[in-house]
């Protein structure tokens, strides 16, 4: 109807009159009900499985709430959020990353609760040709190591754990640094870590056990770290003070916390809130 | 002019973020200036590669005409279009030490991922082909009944090529070569996954900027804003030779 002129140029009226009957039927389809609420969940790399599977449930009890997730390693979230990113959610793997984001306050201060906790592990690939089988194998020389930026939590804790160990009898004094000397790399996010080990181009890594969990189990073997040495990464999860949907966000929380939240991430490795 | 604002406004906030006293503060820092030593040299390195290697490829595109001319071109365009950590990823799985390639080369001690080939590596694989595509067109606009005339009066193809073919392609041998510079001094996502990030070894400015130096936001800035200078200042300079000489 609007494609017919007859004359030369289109009949003005003619083509309001088609516009508007077209906009009002596309507001007609594109409108049935309210529109659901997005809540954007800013969360570390290393809980991107979890997160993922916490939303499916929590989706299906509240219909109406659509989570949506950015992961990235938790010092970018943190730049993120104080660059006025629109989080609704922060869920960090250090409480030092949600420090940097409270005291540019942009989370009510006291509001964070820990979640969740993570513990480090050494993988080694599954053929581990490099024969390393003990964390004081790690200081042999010529080995490719893989560990997280000292900027990205899981590079901080890895550091903390070389330091520790080195106080030690069972290791040498120059431990920590035998160990730096055979790094090949310093990932950004400690997915990538694993990502090189289970590739084979490096020959250990330091990574969280809940990294170690579901698909990746096969492809690699772990040298476990003990408790003396093991630094337990304690993961808070906080409101973003700018948050718009306040409500469903204190919910989303209040789940995560729940008994059948902290089921699904302690079914991804994840060690219970409380110690 | 909305384009223009809209790329120009990006620029000054990165400027204006910057305080001159931390500026020069940072650039005192060991990390940083080994980030831009190492950006500088790779970039040189993985430019002169890409003309060197690439200036004979592009004669053979921008002037023969053969079979499968059409899936080379396409194929030179690939790592352009690639995203970058595709391309790392792809490097990464050919010349690791358990890739493709990589691992005869293992075997034969050889290692390149983790290094610094492997930065020189990286920014070649993205940054050659818009230096080769350039490059092609230009020598393909050059006129042969020029090059013909030379070779009347006895000059060689080599000396034709030499004396004819590259001075008048010059207009676009130079843009190739300045783009395909600047794209090997901001590869950052073919560069931390087959490289590795090391400072000192192998972090570049994109890498040292990324990871913000431990967290310290201003370090980047300091970085951000240096990559701005330079990368200002050599376009700056490579378009007043360029107008000048044309």
């Amino acid at each position: 109807m609007c494609a017919r002129h007859r004359q030369a140029g289109i009949d003005p009226r003619r083509l309001a009159v088609c516009a508007a009957v077209l906009l009002a039927w596309l507001a007609a389809c594109a409108v049935p009900s309210a529109p659901p609420t997005e809540l954007t969940v800013y969360a570390a790399a290393s809980l991107a499985d979890a997160f993922t599977e916490l939303a499916s449930v929590f989706e299906a009890a509240n219909p109406g709430a659509r989570i949506v997730h950015s992961y990235a390693g938790s010092n970018q979230l943190a730049a993120q959020i104080n660059q006025g990113a629109p989080a609704d959610v922060f869920a960090s793997a250090n409480t030092a990353q949600m420090g940097v984001v409270a005291a540019a306050g942009n989370v009510v201060p006291g509001a964070e609760r820990i979640f969740a906790r993570n513990r480090l592990v050494v993988v080694v690939p599954k053929d581990n040709r490099a024969s390393v089988r003990t964390l004081q194998d790690l200081g042999r020389p010529g080995l490719k190591i893989v560990l997280a930026d000292r900027a990205v939590p899981a590079g901080a804790y890895a550091l903390d754990f070389l330091t520790r160990a080195e106080a030690l009898p069972e290791f040498t004094a120059d431990y920590s640094q035998a160990v730096l000397s055979n790094v090949a790399s310093y990932e950004e996010n400690v997915r990538s870590v694993l990502g090189k080990v289970v590739l084979g181009e490096a020959d250990a890594g330091v990574v969280y056990t809940s990294d170690v969990g579901g698909t990746a189990r096969d492809k690699v073997a772990r040298i476990e770290i003990p408790d003396p040495l093991n630094t337990p990464a304690a993961y808070p999860i906080a409101i973003v003070k700018a948050t718009k949907h306040a409500a469903l966000a204190e919910r989303y929380v209040a789940f995560v916390l729940s008994p059948d939240g902290q089921a699904i991430l302690a079914r991804h490795g994840f060690l219970p809130a409380a110690p | 002019m909305p384009m223009a604002l809209f790329l120009f406004v990006p620029l000054v906030a990165l400027v204006a973020g910057a305080e001159p006293a931390r500026l020069l503060a940072n650039l005192g820092d060991p990390a940083v200036a080994s980030a831009i030593r190492i950006s500088l040299t790779t970039t040189l390195v993985s430019l002169a590669l890409s003309v060197v290697a690439g200036t004979p490829l592009a004669y053979l595109l921008g002037r023969r005409r053969f079979r499968g001319r059409g899936a080379l071109d396409t194929l030179i365009d690939l790592p352009m279009v690639l995203p970058p950590s595709v391309a790392g990823i792809a490097l990464l799985l050919a010349f690791g030490r358990r890739g493709l390639f990589g691992q005869f080369l293992d075997d034969a001690g050889v290692s390149i991922a983790f290094t610094s080939v492997a930065v020189v590596l990286a920014q070649t694989f993205v940054a050659a082909p818009l230096f080769v595509k350039s490059a092609a067109a230009g020598f393909g606009e050059v006129d042969r009944d020029l090059e013909q005339a030379a070779q009347v009066d006895g000059a060689t193809g080599a000396q034709t090529f030499w004396h004819i073919t590259l001075p008048l392609s010059r207009t676009a041998l130079i843009t190739g070569a300045t783009m395909s510079w600047a794209r090997a001094l901001g590869e950052f996502g073919a560069t931390i996954i087959f490289a590795g990030n090391v400072i000192g070894r192998t972090q570049t400015m994109p890498l040292a900027i990324y990871i913000g130096l431990e967290g310290d936001l201003s370090a980047a800035v300091t970085l951000s804003v240096l990559l701005l200078i330079v990368s200002f200042g050599v376009l700056f300079l490579v378009k007043g030779v360029l107008h000048r000489r044309v």
